[in-house]
Parts: C-alpha cells; sequence; structure tokens
C-alpha cells in the first residue's frame, strides 16, 4: 500500500467527542489518505481516511504570506513527508502486510438477472429486509422488485426522464426518487396492485437543478437530497419543509453517504469541484473537506467503522474509472465504465477479483445489507446480483 | 457559486471523461517503434499501406505491459477501440479488439476524442455529402436518415456545407492514393464512434450534463498544505474482528440464500427473532453500537436494565432518536413529553445526568428544535456504553442468550435438491404488511395498560428457575 499526503483545511473540527471516545486507544493527530497500489492498470477508487482529535497541529496560515513562501514551505514539507513516508513503508506496513493473511480464492457470479427496464438502469437501493431492491432508469420508470424471486412487485412511472437517484425507505413501505424534474418525490408503497401509487406520491425536496443523490436518514421521516446546484439539503418528508441546506461546493454535488448510525450525524458528499466534504447535519457546516482528486467525483461511501470513507472518480488510470464503489469490510467493490466490477482488498491494496457479465457501463452498485450478496446496475438495461 | 445558464445542445464540456488523457500515454507508448507494438503492411489490390497492426499483437503487448491477463486485456483493448484510438480496417462498424490476426490502425491525433473541439453536426453533414458526391448511393440506411435530417435542421448552411464537401472532396483527388486511402479510413472510423450506427453501444454516451469543464486546470489556493500520519491499525483491527461475519469471506451458516435459494439463513436472522444465532450474539460483543442497532440485541439489553432498575436510561436514548429523526410537525410536543417524562424534577422516569448537561438542556428547550437534547442523549449514551454494558456482557441475561443461541449446521445440498430450491422460490412477507402487524402489536401492548414491576420481577424469577 501507498501512502499519499493529504490536504487538510486549517479549520479542525473538535467537537465530535464521541469519535474520541469510540476510539480512545489511539488519539493521535491522526488523518491519512490511503491509496490501492496501482500496480494493475486498473486503479481503485481512493480511501480517505480521517480520525479527529483534540490536540490538533495547527499551522496557522498567516495573511501575509506570499504564495510563494508558501509554496517552498509546501515542498519542504513534501520531501519531510516522503522520507517519513520512506520509513513506514518500510516498517510498520511491512509488518501489518504480514500480519494479515491473503483472501482466499474469490468465487463470484451472477447469480440472478433482473430484466425489466427499458433503458439504462442509474441508480438502485436495497431495502432493509435484504430481498428487496428498489431501481430507476432513463426511461423514468422506477421499480421494486423482490431480488430474490425476481418479481416485480411494484413500478411507477416518473413524470421525468433520467432518474439519477432512488433511495428506499427504512421501514420498506416507501421509496423515494428524483433526477431531471428537480424534485425529490416519496411514493408510498402498497399492496393493492390496482392502485396507482402516483396518486399519492408526496413532492418533498425542491431544487433548482436535477437531483443527483437521494438518502432516507434512520427514519422514514427525513431524506438527504443532492443535487446539480451545488447544495445538498435535509428535508422532513411530512411538510415538505427544508430542515437544513449544506452550501459549499462549487459545482453539480454528484454523490452523497450517510456514516453509519452509531457514529453520528454527519455525511459525505462528492462533487465536479473535484472535492468530497464531510457536513455536520446539525449546523449545516462543512467539517472537512479533501481535495485529492483530479476529476470529478462519481462516488462516495462511509467504511462500516465510520471513519472512513472511499471515494471513485474519473481521473483514475488509463481507460477505467469506477463509476461507483462499495465498501463491505475488507473488500471495496468498483463498478467501472469499461463494463467490468473490480473487488480490492482493502487491506492489501490489491485486486481481488475482477467481474465480467454487463454489456455496458455499471452505472451503480451496493451490497445487501446483511453483506450476502451485492447488486450492480447497468446501462444495459438489467440488474445482476451476485454472490 | 455561479448559475450558467447557455447550454449549447449538450455540445459543451464533452467529452467528459478525464480518463482519455492516460489513455492517450497508452497508445503513444504503443506507437514507440521500439517497445510498441509491431506493425505490418497491409496489402490491397495495389497499393499496400504501412503500420497495421494484429488484434492479437495488441492483446499480447497490453498483457505484457500491464501484467494482466489475456480477458482483462481484451476489454482494455475493446475501450481503446471503442473511444476510437485504434480503429479496425476490417469489419469497421464493430468497434471492438479481436484477438487474432483482423488488422487495426492508430487513430491520427487530429481525430482523436479529447480534442478541444466538440464534434458537430454540421461536419457530419459534410462529411456524408462528400461521401454522396463520390458514389451516390454509398451511404447507409441509418447514414441516409441522418442525412435527410441534417437536410432539414441545418438547412440554413446547406450550400456551406456541398461546398465545403466539394472542396474536400477535390483536394482528397489531388493526393497520393495510399493517403487518400488511410484519411479515408481515419475518418470514416472517426465518425463510426461519434455517429454510432443505430442499436450499437457508444463508448461517447457519458450520462447527463454537468456544469464543469473538465479540461480546466486546477488551481492552487493559498492555504494549500499537505500532512500525512498512519493509522493502519484502526482498519486491521476492524477487518480482523469482522472478518469471520463477512458472508463473502467466509461461508454463513447455514448457507447464502443467493447461493442455494434456502431462506433459514434470513429466517433464522429477523430482526425480532426468538432465539438469535451465535454469529449474531458474538456482534453485540464488538461493540455498543452493534449491541443497539440489533433490534434483538437490544430487547436483551432492555431485559437486562430493567433487572437493574435502569431501564430509562435507554428509553431515554431512543426518545432522542425518535426526536432526532422524526416528523417535524411532532418534534416539539416529543420534546416537551421527553422533559416532562425524563428530565423534570419529580419526573416518573427520571435521568442521572450532571448539573451541567442539565442546564444546557433545560436552556434548549425553550427554543426546542430536533438536536435539542444532544447533550444529554450523548452523556447518557457514554454512561450506558462504559457501565451498563460491561456489565450486561457478564450478566446472567447474557449468559443465558449465549447458551441458547443457535449453531446452525451448514447445509449440503445435492445438484438436484439445488435444483428444487430454485423451483420453491417462494415471495416473502412484504414490509407492509410486517409494519402492520407490528403496529396491531404496538396498539396491544398499550391498550393492556401500564407495565407492573412487580409482575415482571416475578415473571424473571421464574423463568430462571426454569
Amino acid at each position: 500500500m501507498i501512502f499519499r499526503e493529504t490536504s487538510q483545511n486549517i479549520n479542525i473540527y473538535k467537537n465530535m467527542c464521541y469519535f474520541i471516545c469510540y476510539y480512545s486507544i489511539h488519539i493521535l493527530n491522526s488523518f491519512f489518505l490511503l491509496r490501492l497500489s496501482p500496480s494493475k492498470h486498473s486503479s481503485p477508487p481512493r480511501i480517505s481516511c480521517f480520525l479527529l482529535e483534540m490536540a490538533a497541529q495547527e499551522v496557522a496560515s498567516q495573511p501575509s504570506d506570499t504564495l510563494a513562501t508558501l509554496k517552498t514551505e509546501s515542498e519542504t514539507l513534501k520531501t519531510k513527508l516522503e522520507e517519513e513516508r520512506a520509513k513506514l513503508h518500510d516498517v510498520e506496513l511491512h509488518q501489518v502486510a504480514e500480519k494479515t493473511e491473503a483472501l482466499g480464492q474469490f468465487v463470484m457470479k451472477t447469480r440472478r438477472t433482473l430484466k425489466g427496464h427499458g433503458n439504462k438502469v442509474l441508480c438502485m437501493d436495497w431495502c432493509k429486509d435484504k430481498r428487496r431492491i428498489v431501481s430507476s432508469s432513463q426511461d423514468g420508470k422506477v421499480i421494486v422488485w423482490d431480488a430474490f424471486t425476481t418479481n416485480k412487485e411494484h413500478a411507477v412511472t416518473m413524470p421525468c426522464t433520467w432518474v439519477m437517484a432512488c433511495a428506499y425507505a427504512p421501514s420498506g413501505c416507501a421509496v423515494a426518487c428524483g433526477g431531471l424534474d428537480n424534485k425529490c418525490s416519496v411514493y408510498p408503497l402498497s399492496l393493492d396492485k390496482n392502485e396507482n401509487l402516483a396518486a399519492k406520491k408526496k413532492s418533498v425536496a425542491m431544487h433548482t437543478n436535477y437531483l443527483s443523490a437521494c438518502c432516507f436518514t434512520n427514519s422514514d421521516m427525513q431524506i438527504l437530497t443532492s443535487s446539480g446546484d451545488g447544495t445538498c439539503a435535509l428535508w422532513d418528508v411530512e411538510s415538505g419543509q427544508m430542515l437544513q441546506s449544506f452550501h459549499g461546493h462549487a459545482a453539480d454535488v454528484l454523490c452523497l453517504d450517510l456514516a453509519p448510525s452509531e457514529t453520528g450525524n454527519t455525511f459525505v458528499s462528492g462533487g465536479c469541484d473535484k472535492k468530497a466534504c464531510v457536513w455536520d447535519m446539525r449546523t449545516g457546516q462543512c467539517a472537512q473537506s479533501f481535495e485529492t482528486h483530479e476529476s470529478d467525483i462519481n462516488s462516495v461511501r462511509y467504511y462500516p467503522s465510520g471513519d472512513a470513507f472511499a471515494s471513485g472518480s474519473d481521473d483514475a488510470t488509463v481507460s477505467l474509472f469506477p463509476s461507483c464503489i462499495f465498501f463491505k469490510w475488507r473488500l471495496l467493490f468498483g463498478g467501472y465504465n469499461d463494463y467490468t466490477i473490480n473487488v480490492w482488498d482493502v487491506l492489501k491494496g490489491t485486486r481481488v477479483s475482477i467481474l465480467f457479465g454487463h454489456e455496458n457501463r455499471v452505472s451503480t452498485l451496493r451490497v445487501s445489507p446483511d453483506g450476502t450478496a451485492f447488486c450492480s446496475g447497468s446501462w444495459d438495461h438489467t440488474l445482476r446480483i451476485w454472490a | 457559486m455561479t448559475i450558467r445558464n447557455v447550454r449549447d445542445h449538450g455540445q459543451r464540456y464533452r467529452p467528459r471523461m478525464a480518463c482519455l488523457k492516460k489513455v492517450e500515454n497508452v497508445v503513444l507508448e504503443m506507437q514507440d517503434p521500439k517497445s510498441g507494438v509491431k506493425s505490418q503492411t497491409q496489402r490491397l489490390v495495389i497499393t499496400s499501406i504501412p503500420h497495421a497492426i494484429t488484434g492479437e499483437d495488441i492483446v499480447a503487448w497490453l498483457v505484457n505491459r500491464f501484467k494482466i491477463d489475456a480477458t482483462e486485456a481484451r476489454a482494455m483493448g475493446t475501450m481503446m477501440v471503442a473511444f476510437g484510438y485504434i480503429y479496425p480496417l476490417q469489419d469497421h462498424k464493430r468497434l471492438i479488439l479481436k484477438p487474432d490476426t483482423s488488422l487495426y490502425r492508430f487513430q491520427t491525433p487530429y481525430f482523436w476524442p479529447a480534442q478541444q473541439w466538440p464534434v458537430e453536426d454540421t461536419d457530419y453533414a459534410i462529411y456524408l455529402a462528400k461521401r454522396n458526391i463520390r458514389k451516390k448511393g454509398m451511404l447507409e440506411l441509418y447514414e441516409q436518415e441522418q442525412y435527410n435530417n441534417l437536410y432539414k435542421w441545418v438547412n440554413h448552411k446547406w450550400d456551406f456545407i456541398v461546398m465545403q464537401a466539394k472542396e474536400q472532396y477535390r483536394a482528397g483527388k489531388e493526393r497520393k492514393k495510399p493517403d487518400r486511402v488511410v484519411f479515408d479510413c481515419q475518418e470514416r472510423a472517426y465518425w463510426v464512434v461519434h455517429r454510432p450506427p443505430p442499436g450499437t453501444v457508444s463508448a461517447m454516451d457519458y450520462g447527463h450534463d454537468r456544469m464543469v469543464d473538465p479540461n480546466m486546470e486546477e488551481k492552487k489556493t493559498s492555504d494549500y498544505y499537505r500532512r500525512t500520519v498512519m493509522f493502519i491499525q484502526q482498519i486491521v483491527k476492524y477487518t480482523t474482528t469482522y472478518k469471520e461475519h463477512d458472508p463473502f469471506l467466509h461461508a454463513c451458516l447455514p448457507s447464502n440464500p443467493w447461493l442455494t435459494d434456502d431462506v433459514t439463513y434470513w429466517t433464522l436472522n429477523m430482526p425480532n427473532v426468538e432465539t438469535p444465532t451465535k454469529m449474531r450474539v458474538e456482534c453485540w460483543t464488538f461493540s455498543f453500537g452493534e449491541l443497539l442497532m440489533d433490534p434483538r440485541g437490544r430487547a436483551d439489553f432492555r431485559l437486562f436494565l430493567k433487572k437493574e432498575f435502569s431501564g430509562e436510561n435507554l428509553a431515554f436514548w431512543e426518545a432522542c432518536e425518535d426526536l432526532k429523526w422524526g416528523a417535524a410537525e411532532t418534534m416539539k410536543e416529543k420534546a416537551q413529553q421527553i422533559y416532562k417524562t425524563f428530565l423534570a424534577r419529580g419526573a416518573p422516569r427520571w435521568i442521572n445526568i450532571d448539573g451541567k448537561t442539565m442546564d444546557i438542556t433545560v436552556k434548549g428547550l425553550a427554543h426546542p428544535h430536533r438536536y435539542v437534547l444532544d447533550a444529554a442523549q450523548t452523556h447518557i449514551y457514554m454512561l450506558m456504553k462504559k457501565d451498563s454494558y460491561g456489565r450486561y456482557l457478564k450478566s446472567p441475561v447474557f449468559k443465558e442468550t449465549q447458551r441458547k443461541a443457535i449453531a446452525p449446521e451448514p447445509h449440503r445440498f445435492t445438484e438436484t435438491q439445488l435444483e428444487q430450491n430454485a423451483k420453491r422460490r417462494r415471495p416473502s412477507l412484504s414490509p407492509i404488511t410486517l409494519r402492520q402487524q407490528e403496529e396491531e402489536q404496538k396498539a396491544k401492548l398499550a391498550a393492556s395498560g401500564p407495565v407492573d414491576i412487580t409482575q415482571v420481577m416475578s415473571k424473571l424469577e421464574k423463568k430462571q428457575k426454569a
């Protein structure tokens, strides 16, 4: 694994004491960027890890510093870092990598293929019952499937095309979706097959540009959205009221992910301005921002422990870049634009497996809530369940 | 944040593929006379054209260069052909890499996709007109249709287009035959990439427009500085703890439903099952968060707290969560209700928090918002985590649960059994039905009146004796 330098804002977030308590053993200035080895031609998404701490080393920025002096300072820091990194690389990394065993043979196959969309599948989400999924596509259709039996349970036709975002409510009784209509609508699901779901639709979010991602918080009552207008917002579903808005991206926000519930009230968003921002949902402030990519960030995902996230961007290498990624403990899954899915070992930084099967770009990828399978949606109009 | 209003019909900021610069580097390497792909001459009736490469050579070179296997090299090569950096000489409409002796050639940089100018309809019209002049009726059906459409849409420029087409045709005639053939091939390949025949997948298809130019240079701001820290032990610890709980890495017991079509695994791990599995109980020992997140674990913990007469802590924590994530309408009432039940002096379920936190909370409650009880909630959470959690893990309640936990035997299905399972796939209860059932149960509980603590104690004693 290669350690890479990171960039960090001057504002070091000090109020997240529960982070410290949770990882009380190691209170360090701990913030690093983990880049998986690009020894293969296809590079995995980058992982940014951060642990926040109280006594951080603040490098004060004096307004009188010229750009030149700061540049020279950063150059000297860079060389120092290279030395440090070389040392670490030899000592700790070696020990750590040795201790961890390599993963065995990894065999994953397509177990189900869900056909039914008439156009590119853009987004999907799992239900908490581990077998149902909702998927949305370019033709405006949102379908709820029982992936285990491959039956379609519900179908909604949205009044717009390019439904880029869809999410399943935690209770399993509603779905949210949106796209070029600049709105996020919540559809309560019903057991009555003849009922027109569009009749009970609730328009929740209103943005001034396309909706790129949406996600329910811990309950059915609140929904988090990100949009092409550069903002993210938290909405109350019942009233459609905006509870909090998050400004800070300079361009379209393409993706977001909520922190796993026990680690609190934050979420990360990635955008076309090459930044990934971690936001505090309570205050609406950007707690940290990471500018380590060279291109649009297509997808961000939290690590299950809540103190790291991975981001996938257009700038990976050669002809592959992940358009969607997902973490699960030791494995990182990336869906790429060359129609494949690569599975990476987070610890060793090596690729475990490459999965072929889709006939067009893989646009969305998620692991089921209990980790028994993962689902990928592609521009070839199908969804595949792999296990 | 500036708002960009003008959209020139999708021609702005394309193509949006930062990876293309990297593909170009690889293509340049491939063209290196010494270390690149071997080229040969292509024979066409009388003329022979140099610098043609075979599909198998390309695959071999990629395998060698990147140390990957043949399938992947082939996929990668196909992407290069799909983007238009290499084009096939035979079967020019199918943009794939065939790992045999079929011939390919490198596309000239003028026709590479990452150039600064957009691919305009006017240029396409000129190209089609030129081909029409050369040999009437040589256009394919889809090209004919496109041509007719362009005639309608770009009619105002039609004289210009025809004039350009004639000029280019004349200039082409003056070239030497090999050069002309090569240029025609290149141009044809360029248009196959950017105006693909119907029904084919195009690599230039990039999705919806975004508002920022990907080719803009990155600006370095004045507070841009770097720092490194190591913290890999965290990740190692996490992965080692959860190693056996990852269904991808370790077989899940009794069997993964997606592999064997048998849903026992899901039935055994339902949220509110009576007896949990051993793996699930083990998860509760990893962290307090894990215990609380699992409804069965939380129920067990609740039972333990009841015995210790400190159930109000968990109840308060749950009420705070409900406040945070609940509907905005009921928020104020909920906050008041929580205050009356847990925080006020003489409250029925008074929780023990320090004076400072109590002060902050009470002040906040004058203007309640969703996070008003945050400080108190964190305090109680920490209290439970540091104190009650440890004792729970050593308690008879937990030990009892651990003892009763199921460790299912792994399934061993034969081929025929697997086939039968596949046929017998059944839909499960819809979450909507489940929620209705839960609500009915809750209503029943609420209707049955407040819990009498002495009755609970006697029941527990009876259970223990049994």
